[in-house]
């Protein structure tokens, strides 16, 4: 388990005082892949480090297993290190080396024989699927691979926790999944603990057990990440959802006063979230039906959050006033959560 | 061998000399030259952990190291070297000869060469020293691990441009009695308008560069991936 209480992280510039990080305090739990996602400049790449403290925190404790690093001197800070994977956004592998020696380099001080660690590096280069690139340089290889190389470096030591700084952040979409599913695999197979800051929502939707979600150096609301993102309590967390989907474009459209969300009076432009088991459920025809109101759909997307469906509909309302109140609370009811987007 | 005496006439008289200068310059090439790319790689690895951020962190030895580099770097060569025959006196027991002239040319050489280091080690991405501290290497690996293993081939070219520079300051150790190539171009091309004199040590001065830069763009060639 890896443990931050009440970490902050301030810098000093010639510009003044930066607070990178305030006061977060977060739980990880063995196993698990946890995700930090933030927009660029949220402080979650220091808080990352904070963790491994390549960055020593101004105050606040932080535990990775039993032992508490912040109070470790810099020789058992450094073993303990050893048992903290971390790859990064630009992969920093070392350009002098082969794919193999890249691999070796964390071994140097594993006490292991020349064989042990030949065979260390082919099992990880299995793992990682890149046994014929055993001997090219990282120059010779693309994003992807590098990052691969990276991960089985990473994994050389058989670390208990894997930190990810933004590593899909400069890798194409494919590349991504590619790089998501071995993480994945890693997580499964090993029982590697994972944290992953990222500012891609497709990262965190697929393969985090948890999140939290980051804004000027603090943590403003953490969980389940199928419950984060179905029921989102902070306006962050409803921009990162709506980076993933369309609902933006409904808003820009909205702005524009464009014809396609232009209201006639009376008239109520609403979104409608479905999670889980309500989502089939005939809700607008039923809406005609009952409360004699018109329904006309705008928009409608179903995004899956590590498995589980959630629908978005943007609809607009029209009928009487009173009636278009009793409609909502009865989609309320329905565990539908409403969101009136313009009246 | 006649064809040559023909283009040089005094060849053949001062041949013997010439050689003998010839010896001289490479002893001062290769002893100054050792010993300064050593000191060089030293001082520059320290001026690059310990400045602001390095691994090593120590301003006050940085600042100190940063301002002796820049004081001793203005001090024209030849100003320095007289400078120095008291220190040279009291390290190597003279002031002068090929001997005396070691203290001096390694003074004149190892500011520039330091700099050069902490240049091309200052250029090596930041994020490799950061992946290798997260691995859990402590200074000592990471300057011999990383910074020096992957800069090989940038510390090789700028090896090539000091030693280009040392040659040129071997020249004025003449002066103080060092002997050499350029003492001996001085003396006879110059002193007895001996031309041809002044061309063979120039062209033993290119070939010597050419070799060194031959051996330099080999290494590098093999190191860069």
């Amino acid at each position: 388990m890896i443990r931050l209480e009440q970490v902050c992280k301030t810098f000093h510039t010639a510009a003044g005082e930066v607070q990178a990080v305030r006061n977060v305090s977060l739980e990880i739990r063995d196993g698990e892949v946890f995700g930090i996602i933030g927009f660029s400049g949220a402080g979650k790449s220091t808080l990352v480090r904070c963790i491994n403290l390549l960055e020593r925190p101004t105050s606040g404790k932080v535990y990775v297993g039993e032992e508490e690093l912040t109070a470790l001197n810099e020789k058992h800070l450094r073993e303990v290190r050893r048992k903290i994977g971390m790859i990064f956004q630009h992969f920093n592998l070392l350009r002098s080396r082969t794919v193999a020696q890249n691999i070796d380099f964390p071994l140097k001080k594993s006490g292991l024989s020349r064989q042990e660690r030949d065979a260390k590096i082919q099992s990880l280069l299995e793992l990682v699927g890149l046994t014929e690139k055993r001997d090219a340089y990282p120059s010779q290889l693309s994003g992807g691979q590098k990052q691969r190389v990276a991960i089985a470096r990473a994994l050389a030591n058989d670390p208990k926790v894997l930190l990810c700084d933004e590593a899909t952040s400069a890798l194409d979409p494919q590349t991504t999944q590619s790089i998501l599913r071995l993480l994945k695999q890693v997580n499964e197979t090993l029982g590697i603990t994972i944290v992953l800051i990222t500012h891609e929502m497709a990262v965190v939707k697929d393969i985090c057990d948890r999140v939290a979600i980051m804004e000027e150096g603090a943590v403003v609301e953490s969980g389940d990440t199928v419950d984060v993102f179905s029921h989102p309590k902070e306006t962050i967390t409803r921009d990162f959802i709506e980076t993933a989907s369309n609902i933006r474009k409904i808003h820009e459209l909205i702005e524009e006063k464009n014809e396609l969300t232009r209201l006639k009076p009376g008239e109520q432009m609403v979104l409608l979230t479905y999670s889980g088991p309500n989502a089939g459920e005939p809700l607008i025809s039923y809406l005609s039906h009952a409360f004699g109101i018109q329904a006309n759909i705008i928009y409608g997307n179903i995004d899956f959050l590590k498995g589980k469906p959630i629908g978005k509909l943007v609809v607009t309302l029209s009928g009487d006033a009173g009636q278009l109140k009793k409609a909502r609370d009865y989609i309320d009811s329905l565990g539908v959560e409403v969101e009136v987007i313009q009246s | 061998m006649s064809i040559l005496y023909s283009i040089f006439p005094n060849l053949d008289r001062l041949g013997g000399e010439l050689l003998v200068s010839l010896r001289q310059t490479l002893q001062m090439l290769f002893v100054s030259g050792t010993i300064a790319f050593f000191l060089g790689l030293f001082f520059g690895v320290l001026l690059i952990v310990t400045r602001k951020g390095g691994i090593l962190q120590n301003l006050v030895l940085y600042t100190a190291l940063d301002k002796a580099i820049d004081v001793i770097r203005s001090i024209p060569f030849i100003i320095l070297m007289v400078l120095l025959i008291p220190v040279s006196r009291a390290i190597v027991g003279t002031g002068s000869g090929v001997t005396g002239s070691y203290v001096a040319l390694i003074a004149g050489t190892v500011p520039f060469f330091s700099r050069q280091i902490e240049s091309v080690l200052a250029d090596l991405d930041y994020g490799l020293i950061e992946a290798s501290e997260a691995m859990g290497f402590g200074p000592a690996e990471i300057i011999f691990g990383v910074y020096l293993r992957e800069s090989i081939p940038g510390i090789t070219r700028v090896t090539m441009i000091t030693f280009v520079s040392l040659i040129g300051i071997t020249a004025m150790a003449g002066a103080i009695g060092a002997g050499g190539l350029g003492d001996f171009a001085i003396r006879y091309g110059y002193q007895m308008r001996y031309t041809d004199m002044s061309w063979i040590t120039v062209i033993i001065i290119l070939i010597i560069i050419s070799i060194i830069q031959f051996i330099g763009n080999l290494i590098v060639k093999k190191t860069t991936h």
